[in-house]
């Protein structure tokens, strides 16, 4: 467990920030990670009184806040309709309902997680995130910048688009970590999958090739999973190895463009 | 030590605590000992309380974040859990009892979301509550007799 | 038999149901004070290595440090930590602290404080050299290997049992009966292969732990999450090298066991404390501290040799294990035996010869114990499988070949001790699973299209009840004012609802209903003797005790009533309700003998009786499961779980059912998802609920089971036993499920998706 000797409710995220820029300080997501430390640390900060626990809706876009749980991202109707249900999806394994009430996206979304379920969804639908001082940036960029980012991160922001998506992941039990993530989305005619868990976290593969411009069919569904299983790297660790990971990243795409065709 | 002041079990209470002090170890202290800790990596679901409401794991909740919130466990929920848990002993599901209060505030806050639910409704709502004892299907067994009770008393 | 029974075969709610679903305080840490002593023990990071100093001074100043104490400071003289009857079978092995460390994990000192901070502060400052030896770290290598787990010259075994701390051996034998390898050589078929089941954790979701206070008599008094409240007192003594005068040991309401329980894990380190400090203290592992410094499934190699002629009858069977105990010996001599007398038998029919050998080694890793099964389950694992193959190979239908072989009541099972199997309804059981389950049109391969295909395998299973001439289980029932009844017993109910099974028990021989039998359990200074709740003993061994003691109670109920109405015994007789004079001219309630016990009497109104037994008659049971298997991924989905069982008369349906299904759970999750791996220096990886995977209620498909009675004439009611067995048929059958699916044969625990799609069948 996290040790520490002074909790600090920010009261504006100017607080936050200035308070995370030591250190010896730690910022609160949900706090699940940082439980399971054990290693003491000087203040953490609290960012529950900010009311960044809401999904706001404008006409262009849902902007959720960072301290919005999983669960709620789970069933809220708007951001599930926007995805095909590909939100709900890719969250619904994780533990369980106590657990998903706990976890925040924007914790899931800054510790960049390799197992991350959200972190591959949120790269697929093509979202920002925006940072109090670094500002808004995509996802894709975010999961590239260093592990130590003193910075916090306010909301992730979802574009409404016609994008469809598509989620799917390969666990050994049903809760349990992925041993593979896989999202797949279409706008426009543009494939973007993101695989994670490779037990890397998510990176994004496009269809460079085009192999499914013309039309999806079981072929083309294939070639395509084979170019992304051929591109991607995977490691080993105690839930999979390399080679299974990429037999199976094969098989998961090319499920998830036949899928795609469903929504 | 810092000062929190909070409502657990609908009393207002108010306790110096260590600022790292967990929410499960808070309740407890608090004479709130159906609150189990079962492992410390938030997998079984023992440690289930309601917070505003929601099922959490207090395990991993400060005492200090829960300040200033509305904190529920199974001992201020007795009446509400008297309503199914008989049902639940009908079928000898209990057996050992630890993963017990858990589940029953777990399955508070399901039937409070959703008073009908369905059989894979249930699984997929409680999956992370853990028992070992009873292999779950006899915590469906009698839920599904509780609600179709219920159903026949309209 | 049909029996006309009232309270006995009823679905009576166990009796603190109702306590446990409202959260009530009843365990270890709900009931005893927070402010005691928090213990901790500090753990060696080597698989094997010698002190060679241990500074403390530092740590000591901890402010809130009660005491620390290091292998210089504990008696010198071995013991076991096994619970089982002594002289115990597993050898005295055991220091409370020992100046060698021999897995990773192993206890190098015991830190007392006032709070858990600043032992964890103290811990972190007390600063250890290691001289860091080579371990044996995989068990195939371990027996005669030169590097020694336990070269110490006060190693001792106190049964002979085949072991020798010189050659890395913790037991060893060779048995059987007739020339296995005359008639394997006259056989068709022959089946030979090994398989491997690895060290699963019991899991159980309360984690080992025990508060210790001297009381006010000056002993040391324990309350503790135990299955063994004698064994306990016994093992605390020796650990503490104190009369075992100075211990009491007793149980409140413990949130399962499963055998882990079986082991005094916890209970030494917070005695030692307060014996020492003479304050009260308290010890709780963590999770963490159960997966790594626990007391798991001992991990065994089964090789099996099946022999049989062409259209199916076996002849010939050869198993030998080598079982892996870790580096202390608990239970270790004892585990193994079950892997062969547990399986082998129950191909009694017409076996011609069978062999049974096994080496049991020492290693450098955690210390094996009892799980649910002790043995059998990996016997059966291997030889259920095995039966599987035959079958396959010979083209026969595995209910076919097995109906062929299988042990039928009558049968004289000389695998089996030569007992006879009195009560044996295995025929009906599977024939019965095989109804219900729908067999025949769940056992063909059905392609569903998707890339998914549907199966069935199925798998029988045997175990015991009690432990043949040596169990004791005892009984004290109490009449009380106004006519209720105490029950008191030495048995530990860990959830399983062994209380209340043994209060129907009485009820019936009381002729009272269940509410009026008040069930006490157990405190070494109080409830009559009793090995305690393991080897599926307490409704076979215990339950007959209190059916004994219950029958003399009645006795000297008549007695008193007798005297009440002053006439004859031999004029009298027990209702339940009073004693009656047989010509009908007198009554006595059973309120009114409770009072005339307590105002002038020489007459005993609680009796005592003590029940052990010269067999061990097996349950019975089949299993089936119904798997969809993913070929693309490897993924397994468990559809259906029937189960047959024949525990003999069953005294409450529901806590039998309920026992079925969660052993049949905890055998699924074994199969397919709980592993242990081990890092290249002997480090446990699973070390956690994250990373060892039991099944949640999302990974086990529907389950249903029903019951096939026979009638064990001595046990209680025709009562065998139902704890352990329960486990047993999961994983063989899911082996036969997926080798329908996938044409391979996987023989090492777990089968992951992965070993499916890739095609390892052994690892």
């Amino acid at each position: 467990m996290l040790s520490f000797n002074q909790y600090v409710r920010a009261q504006s995220l100017e607080e936050a920030y200035a308070l995370c820029q030591k250190k010896a300080n730690v910022v609160l997501g949900g706090m699940l990670w940082l439980k399971m430390q054990n290693r003491t640390v000087g203040a953490v900060i609290d960012l529950c009184d900010l009311g960044l626990d809401q999904i706001e809706e404008s006409e262009s876009e849902y902007r959720i806040g960072a301290m919005v749980s999983l669960r709620r991202l789970e069933t809220h109707a708007g951001l599930n309709a926007l995805t095909q249900g590909a939100m709900a999806e890719s969250v619904k394994n994780i533990v369980g309902v106590q657990f998903r009430n706990v976890a925040t996206v924007g914790g899931s979304i800054f510790g960049r997680f390799g197992f991350s379920d959200v972190l591959t969804l949120f790269m697929a639908l093509d979202a920002k995130v925006e940072l109090y001082h670094a500002g808004i940036m995509g996802v894709k960029e975010f999961a590239q910048l260093p592990h130590q980012i003193r910075d916090i991160l306010v909301r992730v922001i979802v574009p409404k688009t016609e994008r469809k998506t598509v989620y799917l992941s390969m666990r050994n039990t049903a809760t349990d970590f992925p041993v593979l993530t896989c999202a797949l989305s279409v706008l426009g005619g543009r494939y973007s999958c993101v695989i994670g868990a490779r037990p890397m976290k998510a990176a994004l593969y496009e269809d460079e090739k085009g192999l499914l411009a013309e039309e999806i069919t079981p072929i083309t569904a294939a070639a395509f999973a084979e170019d992304v299983a051929s591109r991607a790297d995977f490691d080993s660790n105690i839930r999979g190895s390399a080679g299974y990971r990429r037999t199976i990243c094969e098989v998961l795409v090319r499920r998830s463009v036949l899928a795609l065709q469903e929504v | 030590m810092m000062e929190i002041k909070m409502t657990l079990n609908q009393k207002t209470i108010t306790a110096a605590i260590e600022p790292d002090m967990l929410l499960i170890d808070f309740v407890r202290s608090q004479g709130c000992l159906s609150v189990k800790r079962g492992c410390e990596t938030a997998n079984c679901g023992l440690c289930t309380v309601l917070m505003d409401g929601v099922p959490v794991l207090s395990c991993s909740v400060l005492a200090a974040r829960a300040a200033g919130h509305r904190i529920d466990t199974l001992e201020g929920l007795q009446e509400e859990a008297e309503e199914f848990v008989g049902f639940i002993a009908d079928q000898g599901a209990e057996q050992c009892g630890f993963c017990n209060p858990g589940f029953v505030m777990n399955t508070i806050a399901l039937l409070r979301e959703n008073a009908e639910p369905s059989d894979d409704e249930i699984r997929a709502y409680l999956a992370g509550n853990l028992c070992r004892c009873s292999g779950y299907e006899g915590q469906l067994r009698g839920i599904r007799a509780y609600l179709d009770w219920k159903k026949e008393a309209k | 038999m049909e029996q006309k029974l009232k309270a006995v075969g009823k679905p009576v709610r166990k009796k603190d149901a109702m306590q446990l679903l409202l959260g009530k305080p009843a365990y270890v840490d709900d009931i005893t004070p927070s402010d005691a002593l928090v213990v901790k023990v500090l753990r060696s990071p080597h698989a094997h290595a010698l002190i060679e100093s241990i500074d403390i001074d530092i740590a000591l100043k901890v402010p809130g440090i009660a005491g620390i104490y290091t292998y210089k400071d504990v008696p010198g003289k071995r013991f076991t930590m096994a619970g089982q009857t002594y002289p115990e079978a597993s050898p005295y092995d055991r220091l409370l602290l020992d100046q060698r460390v021999r897995f990773v994990g192993d206890a190098v000192a015991i830190v007392a404080g006032e709070t858990a901070k600043a032992v964890d502060k103290a811990m972190r400052l007390i600063k250890v050299t290691y001289q860091v030896l080579e371990p044996v770290l995989d068990f195939r290598t371990a027996k005669d290997n030169p590097i020694l787990v336990h070269p110490e010259d006060n190693w001792r075994a106190l049964c002979e049992v085949g072991a020798d701390n010189r050659r890395n051996l913790c037991a060893s034998e060779d048995s059987g009966h007739g020339d296995v390898e005359a008639v394997f050589a006259d056989c068709d078929e022959i089946v030979e292969h090994t398989y491997h089941v690895k060290a699963c954790q019991q899991a159980m979701m309360e984690t080992f732990r025990t508060y210790t206070e001297i009381d006010r008599y000056g002993r040391l008094h324990v309350i503790s999450s135990t299955q063994i409240v004698f064994h306990c007192r016994r093992i605390i003594a020796n650990a503490l090298d104190i009369p075992k005068s100075m211990v009491r040991v007793e149980k409140p309401r413990i949130g399962g066991g499963f055998g882990a329980k079986q082991t005094v894990v916890a209970e030494v380190y917070p005695a030692f404390v307060t014996w020492k400090t003479k304050r009260p203290a308290k010890m709780i592992y963590s999770r963490w501290e159960c997966q790594t410094a626990g007391t798991p499934r001992h991990e065994m190699e089964v090789h099996v040799k099946l022999g049989a002629t062409k259209d199916g009858k076996m002849r010939a069977l050869d198993l030998y294990t080598l079982s892996n105990t870790g580096a202390f010996g608990e239970h270790g001599p004892t585990t193994v035996g079950l892997s062969g007398h547990k399986s082998i038998p129950l191909y009694t029919g017409g076996r011609e010869a069978h062999r049974f050998h096994y080496d049991v080694v020492y290693t450098n890793v955690q210390s094996a114990g009892a799980y649910r099964g002790y043995g059998a389950t990996q016997g059966l694992f291997a030889l259920e499988i095995a039966v599987n193959e035959l079958a396959d190979r010979l083209h026969m239908d595995p209910i076919a070949l097995r109906e062929k072989n299988i042990v039928r009541e009558g049968m004289v099972m000389p695998a089996y001790y030569g007992e006879m199997a009195n009560a044996c309804a295995l025929d009906r059981c599977m024939s019965r699973c095989r109804e219900l389950f729908d067999w025949d049109k769940k056992a063909p391969v059905r392609d569903m299209g998707n890339g998914k295909v549907r199966t069935a395998g199925m798998a029988l299973a045997m175990q015991g009840s009690c432990i043949s001439c040596m169990d004791v289980g005892s009984a004290t029932v109490k009449l009380g004012d106004e006519g209720f009844y105490n029950l008191v017993i030495g048995a530990a109910d860990m959830g399983t609802g062994c209380d209340t099974i043994l209060a129907q028990m009485a009820a019936e021989c009381l002729e009272c209903p269940v509410d009026e039998i008040e069930v006490f359990g157990a405190d070494t200074d109080v409830s009559p003797y009793d090995s305690g709740s393991y080897a599926s003993s307490t409704t076979y061994i215990t339950g007959k005790a209190v059916e004994m003691a219950c029958e003399e109670l009645k006795g000297n109920m008549c007695k008193i009533a007798a005297g009440m109405m002053e006439c004859d015994v031999k004029e009298v007789e027990f209702t339940g309700d009073g004693v009656r004079k047989l010509d009908g001219s007198s009554f006595v309630s059973r309120f009114e003998i409770a009072s005339k016990s307590m105002n002038f009497n020489n007459i005993a109104a609680q009796t005592t009786a003590t029940h052990s037994s010269p067999v061990s008659p097996p349950p019975y049971m089949a299993g089936m499961v119904e798997i969809e298997l993913d070929k693309e991924t490897g993924k397994v989905e468990v559809l259906d779980y029937v189960a047959v069982i024949d525990c003999g008369t069953i005294i409450n349906p529901n806590l039998a059912r309920i026992q079925a299904e969660g052993g049949i759970v905890q055998g699924i999750g074994m199969a397919l998802y709980e592993n242990v791996t081990y890092s290249p220096k002997g480090r446990i990886t699973e070390n956690s609920l994250m990373q060892y995977k039991i099944p949640t209620r999302l990974d086990m498909g529907h389950l249903r089971v029903e019951f096939e009675s026979s009638y064990e004439p001595t046990g209680p009611f025709g009562a065998k036993s139902i704890g352990e067995i329960v486990i047993n048929t999961p994983a063989p059958a899911l082996a036969h499920a997926i080798f329908k699916a996938t044409g391979v044969w996987h023989r090492t625990l777990p089968i992951t998706p992965e070993k499916i799609l890739m095609r390892l069948e052994d690892e």
